[in-house]
């Protein structure tokens, strides 16, 4: 299990105005680091170079695509679990074991280990919750959701 | 063992990925080659038209399949270490308004309407908040709740107290 505290990146102003600026994304164009280069003040090797060093220093945990893969024609959901507390590390080692779990949390509830699954189609949503069902012991709960109201890009830094 | 429920609610496909694209998606969904013409290196690793190559990105962003093309924070890293599901039982009538002022506040980073279950899960919104530390995240879902106010019957937290799993979506 990944701890949560975490020893905060040494950033300068530089780095600051790149991640606010990059979290809003980059155009698809011959060279996109341009914008964020002349907005930054540095040129583009350096956006570059700062974000191969900011992804190495964990501050950023991906630079890419971000596809949704809902419109993909794959599917999406939110499912719950309550795992005894005594075999909530080999529950934990059994849902991680699905690849169509793509995140998974552990929260302080009843309902302690909540999991998203990203599959390529909508059918595979209720076959793998069943799997993991038989798998794991659990009553699994399932939270699609119904409406999203916003995706936020929000950690200013 | 009981069956999953399964919602039937789940949207059509806004694009049909050909193969091309899958290559595409599949070159690219870990992250962007790191060099100044990225395109062109995807392009190129990929034995495309580097034209091809932007013109399918912009078509699936135009789509909704393509969110954008940016960096993703580790917002643990940024000294926001205290995450924590808040989920509110609201009216139903009222979902679609409060969910989207709920959604602007600038702690919620996502917020989404979800199924009840009964009578083990009362709520049906959902708002991610994220704080310093967790008094700043309670401090929040004080603020939450004033907002919905009247239309709240009843509300709970869920801190994170570990990340189990975090790979994000995998074509294959």
């Amino acid at each position: 299990m990944t701890a949560l505290t975490q020893d905060t990146v040494a950033l300068d102003a530089i780095d600051r105005l790149l991640v606010n600026d990059l979290q809003e994304g980059i155009p698809v164009c011959e060279r996109p680091f341009a914008q964020a280069a002349s907005r930054s003040g540095i040129d583009e090797d350096e956006v570059v170079t700062r974000i191969e060093r900011l992804l190495e220093g964990g501050v950023l945990t991906r630079f890419g695509p971000l596809y949704n893969a809902e419109r993909l024609g794959g599917a999406l959901t939110l499912a719950a679990l309550s795992a005894p507390e005594r075999e909530f590390e080999t529950i934990a080692e059994t849902v991680n074991g699905f690849t169509e779990v793509a995140h998974n949390y552990r929260r302080d509830h009843d309902l302690n280990m909540w999991f998203v699954l990203a599959v390529e189609t909508p059918e595979r949503i209720a076959e793998v919750l069943n799997e993991i069902e038989t798998a794991t012991g659990c009553k699994v709960l399932d939270f699609p959701k119904i409406d999203e109201y916003y995706i936020g890009l929000k950690f200013h830094v | 063992m009981s069956e999953v429920q399964a919602f039937e609610s789940y949207e059509a496909a806004a694009y049909q990925p050909d193969e091309t694209d899958r290559r595409i998606i599949q070159a690219t969904q870990k992250g962007l080659p790191l060099c100044l013409r990225p395109y062109h290196a995807v392009a190129e690793a990929l034995n495309l038209d580097v034209e091809d190559v932007m013109a399918r990105l912009k078509a699936m962003t135009e789509a909704g399949a393509l969110r954008r093309i940016a960096a993703l924070p580790n917002h643990y890293a940024l000294g926001y270490g205290a995450n924590a599901m808040t989920v509110w039982d609201i009216h139903d009538h009222m979902s679609d308004e409060l969910g989207r002022r709920v959604a602007a506040l600038d702690f919620v980073s996502h917020c989404y309407l979800r199924p009840r279950h009964p009578p083990q899960w009362p709520y049906n919104l959902f708002a991610m908040v994220h704080g310093r530390e967790e008094s700043e995240v309670r401090e929040k879902m004080a603020e939450i709740a004033d907002l919905l106010h009247s239309h709240l019957r009843s509300h709970d937290i869920l801190l994170s107290t570990g990340i189990l799993k975090k790979t994000g979506m995998r074509f294959t």
